[in-house]
């Protein structure tokens, strides 16, 4: 496959399809293409535009919190409360608007601030405690569900927003995190709504982030060898702080997204939602112990979980099943990603 | 390479099938039923004991039209939009969907009307469902049930009610608990308990108990609590009699042995039956069930003169 040069393998040649396939996204693409087409072709409505933006619109919120998540991993922690998150930022914009008659854009920033202080916190207990992250955002995770319930039904009296597109200015906040472009232009169905946009400009930041900057590098390697990423003047806290925040800050934009897409949130709003993330990460290629990982891959991972949602009710099998299918295909996922990779790495 | 040849037969397999799907016939009106497909969609979270019942009910009514029913459910209002979205992008002749949420479905139903899909609602959502251009609702409100048990708690004479909420952030039970409120009279206080792990709701139902010995009504809301409410009245030796929503086999049983006062049974069954039969009226026979107005599912009282009567039913998993 390759033109090893005589003597010094570092300086070898590969081509440029093995370095392809050695890509960590590449076995979630090659899943989810197989998944497309395996839909596309047993259900009628799955490939047609309609069809397409409801999985679409199903992938980009779960994506923008993988890609987010994925970082996150590639640099060594868990966030088990950014389920949670998209929830409580989502709550704090209703209670703010619609009980105290804040403004709505404000409220939008007031939402920011606290997740990013919660992403903060988070960062600065795991760094200086040395506890495990799964530990530390678990209990952030239960806290953000307490005050979700808690908080909005003793403000409002309900555990629900109701009334959201009644506040003033709302239709504003519509156009930029809850709008949708028609694009067979017949109104019914075939939309494509704000979130993917913002899904497809988030996992682009990331991935150039990743691969291009110094900040990329830092990430890596902290997930690999926080020790020595130490000594040799990698700002460790700085880097895995900052981490926390972007997956803070990504529940905060899918938060509002679900909030100006629906007009609505609810208390219970993400939780449970953590765990998928993380297999989205996973099936894109991170590995849970750190120092490796893509972005993309995670995307391509949501891409897959909100294909095989929607296209289980396509198919018209039992919804009862739909757990169950889920998990089979994504470890189907996982393990055509390994058996890739392997293929890939032998193939010198 | 053995797995994408495997893949590729696979494909390929599906293709000739696809192929050879459907006669490519014009039906001129919709009589053959057999063409007909129905999509419900509620705002359940899975393994949920009362909405398999509007399952089969919805199954039933079916098979008896022979049409095709397809049943799904996510309690995210978002997801739920979804697979609303996409029943209509799968071209299905009609939805029945429950509303716990009705902001957050408004967009993807008045698109479903738009695009001339007929919809019912069931269950929840009955003060929005014409605003969304739905035929009918059909279901039991939250205020009339809720109304209905306080005002016969009251009548027998009861003092203090724990409402047990097991599901944080369900508007339609918090409504329920508010509605038995207004007519009771006395003191009604909320419980919230953790739905998905019976142990801990007894636990939580028994420290409940403990701590307030004035308690002499503890009301469930859905079936299964109540069964964990017995066990708690039990273990804190409270003399706390139990009320329930919604129906079980245990649940009767208990009230044949009067350790469960009564139980409210908005029969969801019929919603999910009434909900299908509504479509297929309104294809076959452009019929509007209702009339405008929502239908009632319930309130139906169990109590231990008919709770004979009504436990073969609910043996089948049916009531």
């Amino acid at each position: 496959m390759a033109t090893a040069t005589v003597g010094d393998e570092r300086i070898s040649q590969t081509s440029t399809l093995t370095k392809l396939m050695k890509r960590p996204e590449i076995g979630a693409l090659v899943a989810a293409v197989v998944i497309f087409v395996f839909f596309a072709v047993t259900t009628e409505a799955f490939a047609t535009a309609s069809g397409a933006s409801t999985w679409l619109r199903g992938a980009s919120t779960i994506g923008i919190m993988a890609v987010a998540v994925a970082l996150l991993m590639i640099g060594g922690e868990f966030d088990l409360s950014a389920g949670a998150m998209t929830g409580f930022t989502g709550l704090v914009v209703g209670v703010l608007t619609t009980e105290y008659g804040l403004n709505i854009w404000a409220a939008i920033f007031v939402s920011l601030a606290l997740a990013l202080m919660i992403g903060a916190i988070n960062g600065i207990l795991v760094m200086r405690t040395g506890l495990p992250s799964f530990i530390v955002t678990l209990g952030t995770f239960f806290v953000l569900q307490g005050i979700d319930l808690a908080g909005t039904k003793a403000l409002i009296g309900q555990v629900a927003i109701q009334g959201m597109s009644n506040v003033p200015y709302y239709d504003q906040a519509k156009k930029i995190f809850g709008s949708s472009i028609d694009v067979n232009g017949s109104g019914a169905g075939g939309q494509i709504y704000a979130s993917v946009f913002w899904w497809i400009g988030i996992t682009a930041v990331a991935t150039w982030v990743l691969l291009r900057t110094r900040t990329g590098n830092w990430i890596f390697a902290v997930g690999g060898q926080q020790t020595a990423a130490r000594q040799i003047g990698v700002p460790v806290l700085k880097t895995k702080v900052g981490l926390f925040m972007t997956t803070a800050g990504a529940g905060w934009l899918v938060g509002m997204l679900l909030l100006f897409t629906t007009s609505t949130v609810q208390s219970n709003t993400g939780v449970g939602q953590e765990f998928i993330y993380i297999i989205c990460a996973v099936v894109g290629g991170c590995l849970m112990t750190g120092g490796y990982g893509s972005a993309i891959g995670a995307a391509f991972g949501a891409l897959i979980y909100g294909m095989v949602n929607q296209g289980i009710v396509y198919s018209g099998w039992d919804n009862n099943w739909l757990r169950a299918f889920l998990g089979v295909m994504l470890l189907g996922a996982v393990l055509l990603n390994e058996w890739v990779r392997k293929r890939a790495e032998t193939a010198q | 390479m053995k797995k994408i040849t495997i893949v590729g037969a696979v494909a390929a397999a599906s293709v000739l099938l696809a192929a050879c799907s459907g006669t490519g016939k014009e039906d001129a009106t919709k009589e053959n039923s057999q063409d007909l497909t129905y999509a419900v969609i509620t705002h359940s979270s899975s393994g949920d004991a009362f909405w398999d019942r509007v399952k089969s009910g919805a199954e039933k009514a079916g098979d008896d039209y022979g049409v095709k029913v397809e049943y799904s459910s996510d309690p995210d209002p978002a997801k739920q939009s979804q697979l609303i979205d996409g029943a209509v992008a799968d071209k299905v002749d009609g939805i029945v969907v429950s509303m716990a949420n009705p902001d957050g479905l408004e967009d993807s139903i008045k698109k479903a009307v738009a695009a001339g899909v007929p919809v019912v609602t069931i269950n929840s959502g009955v003060d929005k469902f014409k605003q969304f251009g739905a035929i009918t609702h059909i279901g039991q409100t939250e205020t009339i049930a809720g109304e209905a048990v306080g005002e016969r708690l009251k009548g027998e004479g009861y003092k203090n009610v724990v409402c047990v909420i097991q599901e944080a952030g369900n508007i339609g039970l918090e409504e329920r608990c508010k509605a038995v409120g207004s007519t009771f009279g006395g003191k009604v206080s909320n419980l919230q308990v953790d739905g998905t792990d019976d142990s801990a709701v007894q636990a939580t139902i028994t420290s409940q108990l403990q701590t307030d010995k004035a308690i002499d009504v503890v009301l469930t809301l859905g079936g299964q609590y109540a069964i964990d409410a017995v066990g708690a009245v039990e273990q804190s030796g409270s003399k706390a009699k139990i009320a329930t929503f919604d129906l079980s086999e245990d649940v009767i049983k208990n009230i044949q042995d009067d350790k469960i006062l009564f139980a409210v049974d908005q029969q969801p069954y019929v919603q999910g039956f009434l909900g299908v039969t509504t479509l297929y009226l309104k294809d076959i026979n452009g019929n509007d069930v209702g009339g405008g107005q929502p239908v009632n599912s319930g309130p139906a009282f169990i109590t231990k003169e008919n709770a004979d009567a009504v436990l073969k039913f609910a043996a089948n998993g049916t009531r």
